[in-house]
Order: structure tokens, then sequence, then C-alpha cells
């Protein structure tokens, strides 16, 4: 399985705090992957690197077969190359219907005069309702999102993730916040996703890593403490002295 | 009799030196009546020079009176006196400063020396003046010298040094003397060496006496320089002066005809219309300057109208001739030497401007941070955006007129002024700060414009208050003046007071923040508060207090302000942008960010307006664009918050 | 769920085309010119710039309401629009003067000797007879046309890429915007300028080629020239909001960042807004000032810009009508009380003077609306078209500190 994503040695520095120090990761096409840590890990720093909000100091960061460097793109290059990001908490556009939210999202040129003159073809309305659908807001489409409860506009987020058709999907904690019955519906729409592109999931719920059943790594102080089945990494002594203190 | 006799005593006490010449001058005239009853310039100088060295206090009355025609011969007795004229007659006055009656016209025979005469008797006057006892007229004759210095006056002035026995007064006339002596004495090493004398001095009269004689003339030369004269430097066409200006000096110094131009040109092609048609072009043809020169080249065959040079004529004659810098002053040593010296006062005066343009910039800085100090509070601090600051600024300034309408001492005054300024701003700040920011946190660019309407209002209020015309704030006396250094480099009181109330608000502002309950309080709410809420702290209450105080600052600085500016409603406009760029330039949040920028924009704003004297407009519109291109380079200022905390 | 066509889908757009059209046949048949002499041509005049003025409003509103760039700038393209037609205009009709003065001379007049005249007639005031270059093209109407569009366009696009590539945004933005302004107008307040400093350029009511055509027919002309392209300004604009383009620049007003992930180039669109909203600024005031006659430096003074960002908040953002009514209410409002033809109110111990109370009422009005009508006007209608809105509660609607509150948010 070749990598779609690799970093390697990436460290960055905030006012001569080390966020993340010589980090190397990396996954491949289709895969579904956990990133666990305690707070301060650096997860969230993580995710700016690879979307391009954040830049490193040094390293290298490189996605897809022509391994193309994300460090010298912009972060709607990077979001156009193919990299999806969900935020912790819900980031949609409130003030739009769903309709126009996925529409926005779905994969189109991007450029401001061919937006300008865009049409949404029959196939195009299709596939909003279908995206709508599969996260499960088929009969909110009409609606302002500011409107949808908090588990719907997660989910209406992932269905514009979905809409960008993007080969690696971030995703930060995605249940926080949800009710048990939400949290499993996400599971499953995770799991889903992940069989057609590669997703990393960045969670500190256990629980909801667990049913995840995937391959985790685990940060600490901006670098990778171990990486393996979950069961793997939760006997590693290190990742227990990291998340329970060291007595 | 016994007043007279008690001025004797005192000018006997005060002169013995003189007191033995009394009566000396009177004689003396006598022994040389002839002379003086048909004085000419050839003769009459040792005499004159003998009168004035007799040392009497007559003598001068005697040569002034001389000098101003007041001198006459009594017909009956050909006795000398001095007259006044009154009514019909004269009353006189004899040689020794005794009254001597009156007399009618006809009985005197006024003394009138000629021109020549009179300059000698003047010259001789000088010396009297600058040797006598009085000290103020010794002074004012010093002044009036330096102030229309000439080669007469040299004499005189050395002939003083001697005698001179107030020791400022004696380096003033040895100074006068040496610039005296560089212009107008007639030996060329003296005056080398009086140049050299002065070495790098700064003083504006030695600048003065020195730039005349490095004056130089450009003229246009036939063949060779002519004899004596000083050459500067001969000059190159299209170095060191163009084609036309070579010719003119040509046609200036008659050494070749004038060019034709295009009004001369027209009048004469007009003049010799004749049957629709000038020398055989057709007067519709002549719409192009090529059709015109035609014709007028016809004309110019047919000697209808003067030869006008051409091209080629103007070319020959500018290669014909040579073309020089002369020296006004003949002598080269003197002018090499007033070279030598002006170039080592320029390099000195130069680095005295830059220490000048240096403390401008430091007091255009001070200016810039106590306007923006107030900001950097309610801006780089709280984050909201006050547009209503120039405003307050402005509140302040007219508090300080107002208490002035009142108190009448103008120390007094400030000081009563300056807290009470802050009190106002500091309550139309809180009031603006529970009225409107409060409901409008979170959303900045409503902010800017609710505070807009404010300012806008504000600025009308002040209007309708206290008019459109400028209004004074006097600053006490002993701020007037200035700190002077040299001719060059000087600050005025007023501005070194701006720079210290400046510190004193930085020192303010630190201790505030960091060493003060409020400080940490301020600093937790902005933070982050609901955090603080929960920790006991009234956000409301402290974002209230900060924007109170950070209006008062501007209210203070609003005092300071008008000391030295027009106070009118639009004093707040012209500190406004400024501000808020001297605060995102520092580096939003950090007072030593908004110091940095203060000094940037005011040392920045100083050296334009260096390059740039004349428009000060300019400097201010290449200040705005670099500082547009500025923050493309550090978008949050000179000193950022980094990483995180500075937030996306 | 097919979007339906885009007239259907806007009858607002159709509203207001009708409105307008109305309006303007109304003037017209009231006018001296060519109707019952029932207005002055004066007040036409008035009404053909406010015309302008809403339309400035509408690219004010678009920048703006829209995309959430409080541009203080946007009067300043406005005004520079208003130069570059002044410098023809000047230009043609100094020319036909100096034409006419040189005709009484013996010979006719060389192209030099026009052009010297002019010059020195244009100049003269600031002490100088030679041309400056920025005046290369102004001999050409043409040529003159497309720098009312290129100058103030490639102004707008160079300083918004400076601005956008650095990620200036909000109040920064506004604060940068606004020193462009004043720097500006600080420029062009200069004599060497080459536009005649504090002068200005005057005369601009006298179009070249229509000397036998009077002011009263003029007025009107130009009164319909403005109609129309307010008209024609609000269908592109209503175009430019509809569909994903205006779904996008609602975005990046709301979140910006979250737009650049959805793979955006918000910087690009934002330049796009920047660019085309001061180009229509610019023709906005290529048809005002032939109407107000002269233009100076102070017409580009950072308040103007400010002005506009009022009536636009007043007529309520985010809505195109909006603008254009805030612009004609304030706009008329302001030259009423400011002309001195409110009556003064006496309070028997002072009178209240309108000329001089008026701007204290506009910035009171305005912190008003500020607070309690953060819709302005547009809230009136948005009460009798029901538009519904999200319940949220009194929650902030957006993820991020500057976008909007459910107040706001209802339209």
């Amino acid at each position: 399985m070749s990598a779609l994503l690799e970093v390697s040695g990436v460290s960055v520095t905030f006012d001569g705090f080390r966020a993340i120090n010589n980090l190397s990761f990396n996954i491949g096409i289709g895969e579904l992957r956990a990133v666990i840590g305690p707070n301060g890990a650096g997860k969230t720093t993580f995710m700016d690197i690879v979307t391009g909000k954040t830049r490193p100091d040094t390293g290298t960061v490189t996605f897809g077969e022509r391994s193309v460097s994300l460090l010298s793109l912009s972060e709607a290059q990077i979001a156009r190359a193919g990299v999806g990001r969900k935020f912790q908490r819900p980031t949609v556009f409130e003030d739009q219907s769903v309709t126009e939210n996925l529409l926005m999202a779905l994969k189109a040129n991007r450029s401001p005069w061919r937006v300008l003159f865009w049409k949404p073809k029959v196939e195009d309305m299709a596939r909003v309702q279908a995206l709508a659908a599969q996260v499960g807001l088929a009969d909110q489409l009409a609606r302002k999102s500011g409107e949808l409860s908090h588990g719907q506009k997660q989910w209406l987020e992932i269905g514009m993730l979905l809409a960008q058709e993007p080969r690696l999907l971030l995703v930060d904690e995605p249940a926080a916040g949800m009710t048990l019955a939400e949290r499993e519906q996400t599971t499953a729409m995770l799991v889903d996703l992940a069989k057609t592109r590669a997703v990393v999931v960045v969670e500190h719920d256990m629980e909801f890593v667990r049913r995840l059943n995937c391959k985790v790594t685990v940060l600490h102080e901006g670098s990778v403490l171990a990486e393996g089945s979950l069961d793997h990494v939760t006997a590693n002594p290190q990742v227990i002295d990291v998340y329970l203190g060291r007595g | 009799m016994t007043l007279l006799l008690r001025t004797l005593l005192v000018v006997l006490l005060l002169l013995p030196g003189l007191a033995r010449a009394e009566g000396e001058a009177a004689a003396l005239i006598e022994a040389n009546r002839a002379l003086i009853e048909k004085p000419s310039r050839q003769t009459i100088g040792p005499f004159i020079a003998e009168l004035a060295a007799s040392g009497d206090p007559m003598a001068a009355q005697i040569l002034q009176a001389w000098e101003g025609k007041r001198l006459g011969l009594r017909k009956a007795d050909g006795a000398l006196f001095i007259l006044a004229a009154e009514g019909e007659g004269f009353v006189l006055t004899d040689l020794t400063g005794k009254a001597a009656g009156t007399a009618a016209k006809a009985d005197i025979t006024e003394l009138k020396p000629n021109a020549g005469v009179r300059g000698l008797i003047a010259t001789a006057l000088v010396q009297f003046t600058l040797s006598g006892p009085d000290m103020a007229a010794r002074k004012a004759a010093l002044d009036s010298i330096a102030r229309d210095p000439s080669a007469d006056h040299l004499g005189p002035l050395r002939g003083s040094i001697a005698g001179e026995d107030d020791a400022a007064l004696l380096a003033q006339k040895q100074r006068l003397e040496r610039l005296l002596t560089l212009q107008f004495d007639v030996d060329s090493a003296a005056r080398v060496a009086a140049i050299q004398g002065f070495g790098t001095d700064l003083g504006l009269d030695v600048r003065g006496a020195l730039n005349p004689l490095v004056a130089t003339k450009r003229q246009a030369l036939a063949g060779e320089l002519p004899e004596g004269a000083n050459l500067a430097r001969e000059l190159t066409i299209g170095r060191d002066l163009s084609r036309d200006e070579a010719y003119d000096l040509l046609v200036g110094a008659g050494l070749a005809p004038a060019r034709l131009t295009l009004a001369d040109q027209r009048a004469a092609l007009a003049a010799n219309l004749k049957d629709g048609a000038v020398a055989g072009v057709a007067l519709a043809e002549l719409a192009t300057q090529g059709a015109r020169d035609q014709a007028y080249d016809a004309l110019e065959k047919a000697g209808l109208v003067p030869a006008a040079a051409t091209e080629a004529e103007v070319d020959a004659a500018i290669k014909a001739h040579r073309f020089v810098d002369v020296y006004a002053e003949a002598d080269p040593a003197v002018t090499a030497a007033a070279q030598a010296a002006l170039g080592g006062i320029g390099t000195k005066v130069g680095a005295m401007q830059a220490a000048d343009l240096a403390l401008d910039a430091i007091s255009l800085a001070s200016i810039y941070f106590l306007a923006a100090i107030g900001l950097a509070i309610t801006f780089g601090v709280m984050r909201v955006i006050n547009m209503a600051h120039g405003e307050f600024i402005m509140m302040g300034a007219y508090t300080g007129y107002v208490v002035q309408l009142f108190v009448p001492n103008y120390t007094l005054s400030i000081l009563i002024a300056l807290p009470l300024a802050f009190a106002v701003t500091f309550a139309a700040g809180v009031a603006m700060e529970r009225l409107i920011i409060r409901h409008l946190y979170k959303r900045p660019l409503e902010t800017l414009l609710a505070t807009f309407g404010v300012s806008i209002a504000l600025q009308q209020l002040a209007k309708n208050i206290f008019g459109t015309q400028a209004r004074p704030l006097t600053a006490p006396a002993w701020l007037d003046g200035a700190w002077v250094l040299n001719d060059v480099v000087s600050i005025s009181y007023i501005r070194i007071a701006i720079f210290v109330l400046a510190m004193v608000f930085l020192g303010f502002f630190l201790w505030l923040m960091k060493r003060t309950r409020l400080g940490l309080q301020v600093r937790a709410v902005t933070q982050n508060p609901g955090m603080a809420a929960s920790m006991g702290i009234n956000p409301d209450r402290i974002n209230m207090l900060t924007f109170g105080i950070g209006s008062g600052i501007a209210g203070i600085a609003g005092v300071a302000i008008g000391l030295f500016a027009k106070v009118t409603s639009e004093l707040g406009n012209d500190y406004i942008v400024q501000s808020f760029m001297t605060v995102v330039v520092g580096g939003v949040g950090n007072i030593w960010g908004t110091l940095a920028g203060a000094t940037l924009i005011g040392g920045l704003q100083k050296v334009i307006e260096w390059l740039n004297p004349s428009n000060t407009l300019a400097a201010q519109t290449y200040m705005i664009l670099f500082i547009i291109l500025f923050i493309q380079f550090r978008p949050r200022g000179i000193i950022a918050l980094k990483g995180r905390a500075a937030g996306d | 769920m097919m979007p339906k066509t885009y007239l259907a889908q806007n009858r607002s757009v159709l509203i207001f085309i009708a409105c307008l059209a109305l309006f303007t046949l109304a003037i017209t048949l009231m006018s001296e010119a060519y109707g019952a002499p029932l207005i002055s041509t004066s007040f036409v005049k008035t009404l053909g710039k406010t015309l302008c003025l809403c339309l400035v409003a509408l690219a004010m509103d678009l920048i703006w309401g829209y995309a959430g760039i409080l541009s203080l700038g946007h009067m300043a393209f406005f005004a520079l629009g208003g130069y570059m037609a002044g410098m023809w205009l000047m230009y043609a009709r100094t020319e036909e003067i100096v034409v006419q003065a040189l005709a009484q001379s013996p010979l006719p007049a060389t192209a030099e000797e026009i052009t010297q005249g002019i010059a020195t007639q244009i100049f003269g005031v600031v002490g100088s007879s030679d041309f400056p270059l920025i005046w290369s093209f102004a001999h050409s109407f043409p040529l003159q046309m497309a720098m009312a569009v290129l100058v103030p366009g490639l102004l707008a696009l160079v300083f918004g890429w400076l601005a956008f590539r650095s990620r200036v945004t909000g109040v920064y933005l506004s604060i940068l915007t606004q020193a462009m302004t004043l720097a500006l107008s600080l420029y062009l307040f200069q004599n060497d300028s080459g536009l005649r400093g504090n002068n200005g350029l005057s005369g601009l009511q006298n179009i070249p080629g229509l000397g036998d055509v009077g002011q009263d027919k003029l007025s009107i002309w130009f009164f319909w020239a403005s109609a129309l392209a307010l008209g024609l300004g609000y269908i592109a604009l209503s175009f430019v909001v509809s569909g994903k383009f205006g779904s996008v620049i609602r975005a990046i007003r709301d979140d910006e960042q979250r737009v650049r992930f959805l793979g955006y180039s918000v910087e690009g669109y934002k330049l796009f807004l920047f660019t085309l909203t001061a180009i229509i600024a610019a023709l906005a005031g290529v048809l005002y000032y032939p109407q107000a006659g002269i233009i100076n430096p102070a017409e580009l003074a950072p308040i103007a810009s400010i002005y506009l960002a009022v009536w636009v908040a007043i007529g309520g953002r985010g809505r195109l009508y909006g603008a254009v009514i805030g612009a004609a209410f304030v706009s008329l409002l302001s030259s009423w009380f400011t002309g001195g033809r409110a009556p003064s109110i006496p309070l028997g111990f002072y009178t209240v003077n309108w000329v001089d109370w008026w701007l204290v009422l506009l910035g009171g009005a305005f912190v008003a609306v500020t607070l309690f009508a953060p819709k302005g006007f547009g809230g009136l209608f948005d009460r009798f078209s029901g538009r519904r809105s999200p319940d949220r509660k009194g929650a902030a609607l957006g993820p991020d500190d500057g976008s909007l509150m459910e107040k706001e948010a209802e339209a």
C-alpha cells in the first residue's frame, strides 16, 4: 500500500514552544486512521500543517502518487488537491440553506469567473439530493443550516466534505457533543467513508476510537509515541503514562 | 550751574582719562579753522583722526553736528557753534558744550561738508561710538555693523578693540573684526587667516560672510579669460548647462543674435500677409510649424524679416565660445580658503542637521505616541475600535480652552485642565461604552460604524458650540522658547514637555497593566471574559473602566496637542488615521509596539519631509503608502504576538 | 428541486426596474425640457446625481453587505472615475474655447499652439503651462473613458492584491482602505499632482460639442443615463449575488477560513469583488461629476466613503434595494437639510438651525440604526415578505467572532 500522505521530520515552534517535534506520519490510500493524544499533544497543529494553515519550520509534507509538496500550496490549493478537513465545532454556513451549503462544496471549478456563470445542472441537483440522503438530511434541504441541530450540522459538514470528493479526509473530534445515537451513526458514516478514501480521525474518546476499529497513532508532545492497533498502543506503558499521568 | 558741575563730577569720576582732554576738541578746531571751513576729502583725514583721538567727550558731538550739517559760523565773530534749529533762528551751543544763546538765521554761516568728507566723519564717529562710554551704544553700533558690514568699518572697529574693557563686547568685537577682515581686508593673507581662524564655526554670520566670497557668475567668453578673473570652473555643454541655456547666455552677453521665438515668428508672418498668402505659402497651409518655418525662410531670403539664428548657427556660436563660472571675488587664495571652510562647515552642519532631524522625529513620535496611547488601550488591549478617539482628543483640547477662559493664569489653568480633561473624556468614554459599545462587542465593523456616527456628531457639536475658527490654548510662559544648542540644533520646550508627558504615560500604562489589580483584571477579561467572570471579575465593569481610562488619556493628550496645534473641531481628524496606523504598525496589544510604531512613523515622516521639505502633503502621502507596504511584510506589526495566541 | 429561472427567482429585480422606469418617466414628464415644468433643472441634476450615488451604494453593498469587506475607499474610486471623465470634459471644452480664440488671429493655429493654449488655460491656475503625463489621453474620448475604468480598476487591483495577499481583514482592512483614501486625497491636494491641486477640475457641466444644448435638456439626458446605469448595475449585481457566486461571497463574509478549506481562493474572490465594485464606483463617478460640474480633492476625503457606508447601513446591508433606498433617502435628506430648506425649530432659548444640526442628527441616527435596526430600511420589507429566520435563542450564528448575530441573519 503506497502512502497517500507522507509527513516526515516536521517541526513547528510557537514563541519558543515546540508544538510539533520531528513528527513523521504516513497514511495509505483508503486507510482509516485514528490519531489520539492528550491535550497539547499537537493533534490540531498537525492538521493545521497538513491543510496549509500553519507552515512548519522544518520537514516535508507530500501528497498523492506524484508526491506533490503541500508546503508550497495555499489552503485553497491543498483543498482542491484533495484534502478535506472537518473542524471540531461544526462549521457550516448557517445563513444559507442546506442546498446552498452542499452546492458550494460540490466538486467543480472554483475560479471566481467560472463560479459566477455556473448553473446547477440536473445531475448536480441529483448529487446534492444523494449526498443529503447519505448524511440523513434529505428532508432538510430547503432549511437554513443555522436551524439544524448540532448533530445535523456535523453531518451536513461531513456531507459537504463528501461533495468535495477529497482523497484524504481529516476529521477533528467528530463525536464531541453528540448524543449516543448520533455517535453511532457518525461512526458508521466514517467507516463507510474510509472505504473510498483515506480518513484521519483525531479523537481522544477511546470508546469512539475502539468502535472505529482501525490503526491508531498516539501523539505526545508533538511527536509519535506509539502506532498500531488500539489494543497494542493501550498496552504500551509509555502511553499509559501519558494518559494516566506519571503516578 | 550746579547741575552742570555735578554732571562734570560724574564724568570726572567715571572717565578720569577723558576728563583731562576737556576742551581739547575746541582747541584743536580752533587750530584748524581753515580746514573746517573749506574741508576736502584729501586733506581732512588726519584732522578728523586727531579730533577723534583727542579723548574729549565733546569731540563726538562736534563730529555728529558736522556730519549732520549742524555746525555753523557766527558771522559776527567767526566763532563755531553747534546749531539746533528753532523757529526762524538757531539755538547755539559752543564747542565745550556750554549753551551760548541764540542767533538769527542770517547771522550764521552753516558749514556744509561734501559727501566724501561726511563719509570720513561717519567712519570716525563709528569708532567714537565703539569706544564711547555707553555700553548699550557700543553694543548697538556693533550690531548695526554686523547687520550691514562695509570696508569702512574695519579700521574703526580695529581701533576700538584695544580699549574695550567689557569681556563679552570684546569677544563680539574680535569676532566681528575677523568677519570684516575676511571680507574687506586688502591683505590676502590676512583674509585667508581670518577664514581659517573660524574653522568649522556653525554661526550663521560666518556662513553669511563666506557665501558671497564663493558666489559665482556664469559667463560666456569669446576668447581668453579677462585679466584678473578668478575662474571657478569651466562648463561643459550638456553636463553643466543645456544648449539652450548656453545660447541664452550668448544672447544675453550680446555675443549672438536672439533666436526666433514662436510668437515673433507668428507676428512676422502676420505682418507679411499679402493676398491670403505669406511669401507664396497659402494662409490655410500655415497651420503647421513646418509650413511656417518655410514661409519665414522665404521672407528671410527676401530680406523682409530679420535673420534668425538657425540651429546650425546656434551650434557654431556655442562652439566658438567658452562658458565659465567666475567668482565675484577676485582673489583665488581667498576663494579657495572660503570653499574649504564652507566645505568643513557644511559637513558639520550636515551632522548637526541630522541631530536636529532626530530631535524633530522624536518629538513628532512622542506626539503620535501620546495620541495613540489611549487607542493602545481601547483598540490594542480591548480590541474595540473607536473612531471617535480623535474627537476625545478634541474634547480634551477644548476642555483646556474652556478652563483658560475662566482661569487666566496659564500655568494654573494647564494644571487644572489636565485632570479635568481626563475627567471629561473619561466620562464620555464610559458613557459611550455603556450606551453603544457594550451592545456591539464581537461585531467590530458595527462598532467602527457606530463610533463613526458618534465622531460625526461630536465634531458637528463642537462646531456648533465653539464655532469653526481655531481657538487658542496658550502654553505658560515658561514653556515658551526653545532649548538652543547652536544655530542649527534647537528644540522648543513644549516639545520637550510633550516628550516627558509621553514617557510618563508609557510608565503609567506599564504600571497600570502590570502592577495593578485592575490591569490584571483587564488582561483576564480581554483574554477570556467567560473565565474571568467565573473568577468573580465583573467584565462589564472592567470593560467600562478600561475604556474610560483609554478615553481619558486621549483627553490629556488633547490638552498637550492643543498647546502647539490649533484647537478646531477637526483636530481629531488630523490624528485619528495616524493613531490607528501607529497602533497597527507597532503591533496590536503591545505598548512597546505602539512606541516602536510611533517612533517609526514619526521618524519616517520627518525623513520624508527632509527629503522634500517644500511639501508636507507629499510626505503624508508617501508615509501612508509606506505603511500600506509595511503591512505587507509585517501584517502583525513590528512587535507581533506570535503563534496561536495571535489567533487567525 | 431545480432552481427556477433567474428572473422568476428574483422578482425584486423586476419590481425595482419597473419602479425605476416609472420614476424616470415621471421626472421626465415633470422636467423643464420635456414636460410640464414642475421641477427645476437643478433638482433634476440633484436626482440624477442621487441615482449615481445609488449605483455606488450598490457597489458598496456588494463588497460590504454581501462579502463583509467594509471598504472605506470606494468613494475614492468614485471620485477617481470623476476625475478621469473630468479630464476629457475639461480638455475638450477648453480646446473649443482655445480654437475659437485662436481663430481671431491672422494665421491659422498650429496643433502645438492649440495644445499650448489649452495647457495654459487649464494649468495657469497652478502656475504651470505644460501637460503632465497623466493627461496623455485626455484629448481622446474613448481613450480617456478607458482610463476612467482602468485607473480606478488598476488601483483597486494593486491595493487589493497587496491587502488581501497579506490577509488583512476586518477593521484592519477598513483602516487600511481609509489610509489609502487619505493618501490619495492628500496627493491630489498638491498643486504638482497634475490635477490642479485643490482647484480641482471645473466647468464639467459644459459638454463639449453640445454647447448649443441647454442645461435643462442636458440634465435630463444625464438623468436618463444615470437611471440606465443604475438599472443595468442593479441587474448585474443581483446576478452576481444570486447563485453560487453569491453563496460563496456570503460564506466568505461568515467564515473565510472554512471557505478556504472548501477549496475556494478567498483572496481571489475578494480581489475580484474589490476591483469589480471599484470599477462600478468609478463609472458612477463618470456620470456623477458632469452633473455636479466640479470635482476637487475634498470629494475623496475619507469622510465621503464613510457616508457611503452610512447610506448602505441605513438602507439595509445585504439587500441591493436596501442600498439604493438608503443612498437615495439619506443623500436627498442631507441635501434638503444642508441646503437650508428645512425649517428651523425655535426652542425659545435656542433655535435649531438644521444646517448646523443635520450632521449631529445623522450621526445620532447612524448610531441608533446600528444599535436598534441593524437591517435598516430593508428590515421593514422583511416584515411584509415574512422572511423566515433560524431561531438560535440569541446565540452567535457563525463560528467566527465577526460573524452575524441572529438578529442580522434573518435576511
